[in-house]
Formats: structure tokens, C-alpha cells, sequence
């Protein structure tokens, strides 16, 4: 019998906010265990909670970029399980209303477009971190991560195949990080993933027992994870090797299996109820209206835009994969008005510096308008190009550099004085007789060794094509 | 915080006492709860910090009962208050022998309300929203309120003063221009509902009837009313009441602070353990309770009950007030109670909390005076503590 897949994914994106949820503690990745914490976060008692407005403000934009409705009137509500990493024994979390509901993500693969419905989004607070230490048998506690503010986007059971989960896993990562929602780093556990899957035979409208798998944070142990238990499924339909329950299951990446966690950790009544000390947020036009006026377009339509301007399809896409690529272009081509060179620049010149900084994309902090400066001045061979990169990497340290001030302050500016060219051509003639004679018994080598001192004598400021005219000219009257 | 001791007293200065709901940097805040035996804050309850800023000195704390959901202080870990026999809570009975001139309280309950309508002091729980809970140990979040006790109507109204006001360190904290309302009386009372169905001991029906005759006489009319939709607060509140305390409660896990079992293998034991031996029996029935109601299962037919009930009981009130200023309650039942009262009936505070309940599950301000309790509309706090005045005067 031919089986078919059924997935539908619960992702959990940690916000790129400042500051956690409910306290005004710092939201930051890393830092020493417990070290940004407070008595809210601790879960002591007689803190209370007073919404992050940034949270809400990402919700949004995350429910925009997935077409989703968005929720004017939305509220919190208490979550209560017993676990030492969470310090009130409750998570404030959506459970009644939450932001956005009824959205769609666009997915391709090599089958072709498929829309997947997004079921809701909802904000919720992150638990802290147990640390095991086996030397001591103890497990200590960090509630660095507790309160980061999350939101878990809850898919339909759309996804039919390990192909389509990571295009849908991808898709929303970039669209995320495109609306600076997160920075969806998996491995930092910013983007982390629970896999609800069955089967059932090819066209019974009838769904499988379902089994889920928690907490997956790479996205091909996802797929690894899909493979396996689609065939244990299938196994024990067709084999009746085991017998499918509905459970959670844990998946282990380096035995290639998964395990049903004991029912002690998954069973249990969380006891939904609204949290009386938040009140309800009401998201007035206003407010809905900044939030969607500060949403970029989508990549694919900045791409197109872009091809327009003139760029090849490669650079256009290499730009309009990160949004702060995307701003420094659009800022940078404000000014000087040339797609191509900016595109060379940002492309080659900006992310050689950004590599050697050993950073990501997403950290470039170029002001794009003064990179448009900058390229205006090299066009217009007022710098050259290779003072023109000096003055990028200065730039890169300090972002509020002019660079024409910058340029005149060191000496970068071309000149166009002849006399004073015509000298230093004297000058390096005099000096290299060898090369002059072989250019004249037809070495045209002999002249880029001569051009080359020249223009390190005149320390790059210089408009090479006078340069190289000025200098045939001195050779020939010599 | 600002101590009161002997070395700081001025002659004018005055003290207040705090229930032991209030966190202190300075001192011990316990709940009246062997899980928080000797906690000591982090930090200060705002209401600590406007009364230090006011140079109001604090001259200690006072026993609660456990979490402030009894009668009058009885589930204490550390024993119940009596005096001549009879229950007393510890705050009121600071302020009665002079010793303070006023007890901030954490109205959960109604125990402050019983407290003052039993020893003939003045207490008011503010409006919902205009005293900051932050730094409150939480029981039950949607009700309780930050209140005052004292011997007259004029001195809660300046200690109501100096705590009254917005904090953005709590969410449910009104604007600050709302607030402030309650300070000035904006109408004065004129007309009161006199409920009637609740049932009474002879002499609570005594004060009653003598309040009324005495504020008559100021040309205050009272109204009898029949009231029987208030009765249904008290079982909505023991519910909400419930459910809130058990979920805030939950924080006591034995494993960040407080009481923590010697004797576990799992962690599992180590919550069991460290809960059973640090809670006391009226607070672990509460937990169960609240936890049934919050189940699956009893949510839509317990705790959504419950919420819909507040509703009724809100526009009740609503309704009153379209034709009358004030309502006119029993503080309490009994004009006291022993510790035989206890004894015979464990959860008497989940049954003699009827008369303060429709007040703690509309966040309506409440005022108590001459033994009887009167509640009035939103932000109309001044208004009520005027009438306690007039009543003072002896209607004059």
C-alpha cells in the first residue's frame, strides 16, 4: 500500500528584542549563568508583569509577514507544569487569544508552489536552562533565558514530506529575519521546531495516530528525524512491529532514533486560565498601522526590483537575502546611482570585510548613504579605488565617518595637477632607465612596471588614465 | 524602608504597621506561611517605599494567616491572635491598643474587613487598580487589594493619600489622573441600599441598625434591599480565589527559596515533600480546589462559571447604583468568633467571607465603619470614608 505523510510544525522563535518579556532584564543570547536575571524573572514573589511593547510589536510583524489576521484585542494567559527551569511553575503564555490567527506561508519545492496554512501565532515567555553536572550529581539552575520573549507559529498539518518541512523551515526563517523578527539561529536555539507526524494510506481523508517530536534544532537532524519515523511508521502499519500510541517522542541524532519519553514528562493538565495582572492588549490603528508601515517587502519582490536597476540575477539575489544588504543597497544607490557598482561593492569589497570580521550578514553596520558617498567619489575619480577601500574599512570601525571628509583628512584625494604628475614621471624615468628602454623596443610590460611606481609615488591619487596618458607621452618625448 | 524606633521617633512622626503580605528589604516577610519562614525581599513594596517617602515610620509587621485567605490570622504558622478568647487579627488589634496608627493589609479575603467590623475600627480597600500590588506576596491576583485600618475615617483617608497612585510596575495600575480620583470626594452620599439578605448575628443586626439611624440623621437615606445576587459572590470568589492562589502558589517549589524537604529521592518527592510539610491544611484544600476548577475537564463548568458570575455581580452593583450612591453590608456575620469556631468547621473562612466577597470579585472600594461595611462606585473612596466621618460625628 502507498502511505502518505502528514506534518504539521510548532516553531518556536526567540525575539530579537532588547529586554525579556515581562521584566526589563537583557533578552541577550550567552552571558554568565544567571546573569541576567531579576526577582521577576526568579519567579520571587511580588514582581509583576508589565508587557514588553517590542514583544508585541514583532508578534505583529511576524503575523504580517504570514498573511496572517491579526488579533486587535489579545491576551495572556497562566500555563501551569512543574519543572525546576521554570521559576513560577507557570509560563505566560496565549492560549484563549492569541495575536494572529489564519495565515499562509508560501513554500516551493521541486514539486512545484504550495501554500501552507499557518493555524496561530502566539507569544509566550521562554523557560530557563537545567545544567546537569554529573561529577557532583547535582543540577543547577539558569534562568538567564527565562521570560526571553517567544513566539511558537503553529502550522496546519499541510506538510506532506522532510523536503517540504525544510522549505517551509527556511522560507519563514528568512522572511523572519527579513522583518527583523529574529535572527531564527537554530543552533543558538533562537529556532527551535516540534515535528507532529503520522501517516495514513494515499487518499483516506482519515488522519493516523500522531506522534510528536520536541525540540529539533537542526534542520537536517529534521530531516533525518522525519525519514526514521515515517518508515516506523509504516513498519508498524504494515509489519505490526510495534504499536502506534500518541505520544512525544525525544530524537537522538547520533543513534538515528527516537525514543518515547516517559509519560511522566508529557502527561498532565496545564490548567490553562487568564492571567489577571496582565490586561488585555488592545492594538489601535495607530499602533497596527507603524508596525505595518516598518515592514520591508518581501525578498523576492526586492529581487525582481533589483534586476531592474540593471543587476544580474545572481547579485540581485545575493543582495535580497538579508535585509540590512537590502537597506545598505537601496541607501547606498539613493546617492550615487549606480546599481552595479554598489552591488560590486557591497558583494565583494563590504562582505570581504565582514568575513574577515568573522561576522554574519545581519551585522553589517555600514550607513548606506555614506557608502554611496563613497562610491560617488570613486566614480567621479575624485578617490581611487584602492584609497576608496582604505576608507571603507576605516568605514567599518567607525560608521560615523564622512568619507569625503575622511578622504581630504588623508591625503586620499586625486590629483589632476600635471605638473606635478609629469615630475614624478621624471622622477621614476629617471630612476628605472631599464624599463623605459624596454618599452621602447616593444615590451609593453615595461610600461605597468613604470605606471605601477608612479602610482605608488603619487600614493593612488591619481586618475589612472591620465596617468597612463601622461606617461606615454613623457616616454615618447624622451 | 524607614524604620520606626525609638531613636527616630518624633513626636509628630507617625507609624504604621504592615501585614506580613508586604515585602520588606529589611524585614522578614512570611505569609503567615512555614514556606517562607524568615524570607527576606530583594526588595521593597511600592507602598513601602511611598510611606518611607512620606516619612512615615514602619514600627514592624503582623501576623497573617496563611496567605491572608482565612478568617482572622488562625492558619498563621506561627498560632492565631486572640484576645479574651476571642480571634483577633493581629493588624487590627496593632492598631486598636495604639501601638500603631494604622495597618497596611492585603485585603485577599475580607479578614481586614471582619477585623474592623469586630473591634469598631475604620478600613478601607481601595478601588481595583489605585494602590500598587507590587510587592505584594500574590494570592489572588483579580481581587485583593492594598487597605488601610485605623481608628478614624481621616487618618485612612491621609495614609490612603500618601499609597494611592499609578505605578508602572504594575500592570493593573490605573493612570495616575484616575488615581487620584479617589482622594477627593467628588459627590456625596446620600442614598444607601441596605442589603438584606444576608444573614446575621444579633449583634452585627445591631450596628446596622445603629449606624443607619446615626447617618440618618445627617439626612442620609437608607433603602432596604433585598440584595439576593450578592449572595452569589461568595462561591464565584472561593473559586477565582482558589484557582489564583493555586497557581501563585506553585511558585513554592522548594527549589530557588523557602521551606525545602530534607528527605527526597526525585524530584518529584522534593515538591511533594517540601509543599506537604510547609503548607497548611486550609491552603492545601485551597490548592486542590483551584486546581479542580482550572482541570480540562471543570474549566468551562467551574472557572468560566465563576468569571460569568463576577459579570452579574459587577452590573448588579451597576444597577444599584443607577439609583442609589452606596451599598450598606454586613462587614462580617458573627461579631466574633473563637477558636472553637475553627475547630468545628475547617473552611468557616470560605463560608464567612459571604458579606466581604461581592466587594473582593467587583474590585468595588469598601469602607468599614461602626461595624458595618458600605460599597460604593468606583474611585468613590473619599466619598465613603466621608460618610465613616459623618458617622464618627455622630451624624452631624
Amino acid at each position: 500500500m502507498k502511505y502518505e505523510t502528514v506534518i504539521g510544525l510548532e516553531v518556536h522563535i526567540e525575539l530579537a528584542t532588547e529586554s525579556k518579556i515581562f521584566c526589563s532584564c537583557s533578552a541577550k543570547f550567552g552571558g554568565e549563568q544567571n546573569d541576567h536575571v531579576c526577582p521577576a524573572c526568579c519567579g520571587m514573589p511580588g514582581m509583576l508583569p508589565v508587557v514588553n511593547k517590542h514583544v508585541v510589536d514583532l508578534g505583529m510583524a511576524a503575523g504580517m509577514m504570514l498573511n496572517c489576521h491579526i488579533n486587535r484585542t489579545t491576551t495572556f494567559d497562566k500555563k501551569s507544569y512543574y519543572y525546576p527551569d521554570l521559576p513560577c511553575s507557570y509560563q505566560t503564555t496565549q492560549w484563549f487569544s492569541p495575536i494572529c490567527v489564519n495565515g499562509t506561508l508560501q513554500i516551493e519545492t521541486s514539486k512545484g508552489k504550495k501554500d501552507i496554512r499557518i493555524k496561530q501565532i502566539h507569544m509566550e515567555e521562554d523557560a530557563g536552562k537545567l545544567v546537569h553536572d554529573d561529577w557532583t550529581n547535582t543540577s543547577l539552575v539558569d534562568f538567564n533565558r527565562t521570560s526571553v520573549p517567544l513566539i511558537e507559529i503553529v502550522s496546519q498539518p499541510d506538510l506532506s514530506s522532510a523536503e517540504e518541512v525544510v522549505a517551509y523551515l527556511e522560507r519563514l526563517r528568512s522572511l523572519l529575519r527579513f522583518a527583523k523578527v529574529s535572527e531564527c539561529r537554530m543552533e543558538q536555539g533562537s529556532m527551535r521546531c516540534d515535528v507532529n507526524l503520522s501517516i495514513r494510506p494515499e487518499g483516506s481523508d482519515k488522519l493516523g495516530v500522531r506522534t510528536e517530536m520536541k525540540n529539533m534544532n537542526s534542520i537536517s537532524a529534521i530531516t533525518r528525524a522525519i525519514e526514521y519515523e515515517v518508515s516506523r511508521h509504516i513498519d508498524a502499519l504494515e509489519n505490526g512491529t510495534e504499536e502506534l500510541v500518541q505520544e512525544t517522542r525525544r530524537w537522538d541524532d547520533i543513534k538515528g532514533k527516537s525514543f518515547a519519553m516517559r509519560n511522566k514528562e508529557t502527561a498532565g493538565d496545564y490548567r490553562y486560565f487568564p492571567d489577571p495582572n496582565v490586561m488585555p492588549i488592545v492594538i489601535d490603528d495607530e499602533w497596527f498601522d507603524s508596525v505595518k508601515n516598518a515592514l520591508p517587502e518581501f525578498p523576492e519582490i526586492k529581487k525582481a526590483k533589483y534586476i531592474e536597476l540593471g543587476l544580474s540575477e545572481y547579485d540581485a539575489g545575493m543582495l535580497s537575502e538579508s535585509i540590512s544588504l537590502c537597506e545598505c543597497f537601496e541607501a547606498a544607490y539613493e546617492v550615487c546611482k549606480s546599481a552595479k557598482e554598489v552591488a560590486n561593492w557591497l558583494i565583494s569589497d563590504c562582505m570581504n570585510i565582514v568575513n574577515k570580521k568573522q561576522w554574519t550578514v545581519d551585522m553589517l553596520n555600514l550607513d548606506g548613504k555614506s557608502l554611496g558617498m563613497l562610491i560617488s567619489l570613486v566614480m567621479e575619480g575624485k578617490v581611487g579605488r584602492t584609497n576608496g577601500k582604505k576608507i571603507l574599512e576605516a568605514m567599518f570601525d567607525d560608521s560615523s565617518i564622512n568619507p569625503g571628509e575622511y578622504a581630504e583628512q588623508n591625503g586620499f584625494i586625486v590629483s589632476n595637477d600635471t605638473s606635478l604628475i609629469e615630475s614624478v614621471i621624471k622622477e621614476v624615468m629617471a630612476q628605472d632607465e631599464k624599463s623605459v628602454t624596454d618599452y621602447k623596443n616593444g615590451k609593453e610590460k615595461a610600461l605597468m612596471a613604470l605606471f605601477g611606481k608612479c602610482m605608488r609615488q603619487l600614493k593612488g591619487n591619481c586618475d589612472p588614465q591620465l596617468l597612463q596618458k601622461l606617461l606615454i607621452d613623457c616616454i615618447n618625448k624622451a | 524602608m524607614k524604620l520606626f524606633t525609638a531613636e527616630t521617633e518624633v513626636k509628630t512622626q507617625k507609624k504604621v504597621v504592615l501585614d506580613d503580605m508586604i515585602l520588606t528589604k529589611d524585614l522578614p516577610t512570611c505569609a503567615g506561611s512555614k514556606m517562607l519562614d524568615g524570607y527576606m525581599s530583594l526588595f521593597d513594596a511600592q507602598v513601602v517605599t511611598k510611606l518611607s517617602e512620606a516619612q512615615i515610620g514602619i514600627c514592624g509587621k503582623a501576623n497573617v494567616g496563611e496567605f491572608a485567605i482565612d478568617l482572622l490570622g488562625e492558619t498563621s504558622y506561627y498560632g492565631a491572635c486572640t484576645n479574651d478568647g476571642k480571634l483577633v487579627s493581629a493588624s487590627a488589634e496593632i492598631v486598636k491598643t495604639g501601638k500603631a496608627d494604622a495597618a497596611i493589609v492585603l485585603d485577599v479575603n475580607g479578614a481586614p474587613r471582619r477585623a474592623a467590623a469586630q473591634s469598631d475600627l475604620v478600613y478601607i480597600k481601595p478601588t481595583y487598580g489605585t494602590v500598587s500590588r507590587y510587592g505584594t506576596i500574590p494570592a489572588a491576583c483579580s481581587g485583593e487589594t492594598v487597605g488601610v485600618i485605623s481608628t478614624t475615617a481621616n487618618q485612612c483617608k491621609e495614609i490612603l493619600g500618601i499609597i494611592a497612585g499609578h505605578d508602572d510596575k504594575d500592570g493593573t495600575s490605573h493612570a495616575d489622573t484616575v488615581c487620584q480620583k479617589i482622594k477627593t470626594s467628588s459627590e456625596k452620599i446620600t442614598k444607601i441600599a441596605l442589603i438584606s439578605a444576608f444573614n446575621v448575628d444579633s449583634d452585627t443586626a445591631a450596628k446596622i441598625d445603629n449606624f443607619k439611624t446615626v447617618i440618618e440623621k445627617s439626612g442620609v437615606s437608607c433603602h432596604t434591599v433585598e440584595g439576593e445576587k450578592l449572595l452569589c459572590a461568595r462561591v464565584a470568589w472561593n473559586i477565582l480565589m482558589s484557582a489564583e492562589l493555586c497557581n501563585n502558589v506553585s511558585r513554592y517549589d522548594g527549589i530557588k527559596y523557602g521551606h525545602r524537604a530534607s528527605e527526597y529521592t526525585t524530584i518529584g518527592e522534593l515538591y511533594t515533600n517540601s509543599r506537604t510539610e510547609a503548607f497548611g491544611d486550609l491552603l492545601k484544600t485551597a490548592i486542590l480546589y483551584g486546581s479542580d476548577t482550572l482541570s480540562t475537564e471543570n474549566y468551562m463548568k467551574v472557572y468560566d462559571k465563576a468569571l460569568r458570575i463576577r459579570r452579574v455581580v459587577a452590573e448588579y452593583f451597576d444597577e444599584l447604583f443607577k439609583e442609589y450612591d452606596a451599598v450598606l453590608l454586613p462587614g462580617c456575620s458573627k461579631s466574633f468568633y473563637t477558636e472553637k469556631d475553627i475547630e468545628t468547621n475547617k473552611y468557616i473562612s470560605f463560608e464567612e467571607n459571604a458579606c466581604t466577597a461581592p466587594a473582593s470579585i467587583t474590585g468595588l472600594p469598601a469602607v468599614v465603619a461602626g461595624g458595618v461595611q458600605i460599597v460604593g462606585k468606583a474611585f468613590s473612596d473619599a466619598g465613603l470614608l466621608d460618610l465613616a466621618e459623618i458617622y464618627e460625628k455622630g451624624g452631624k
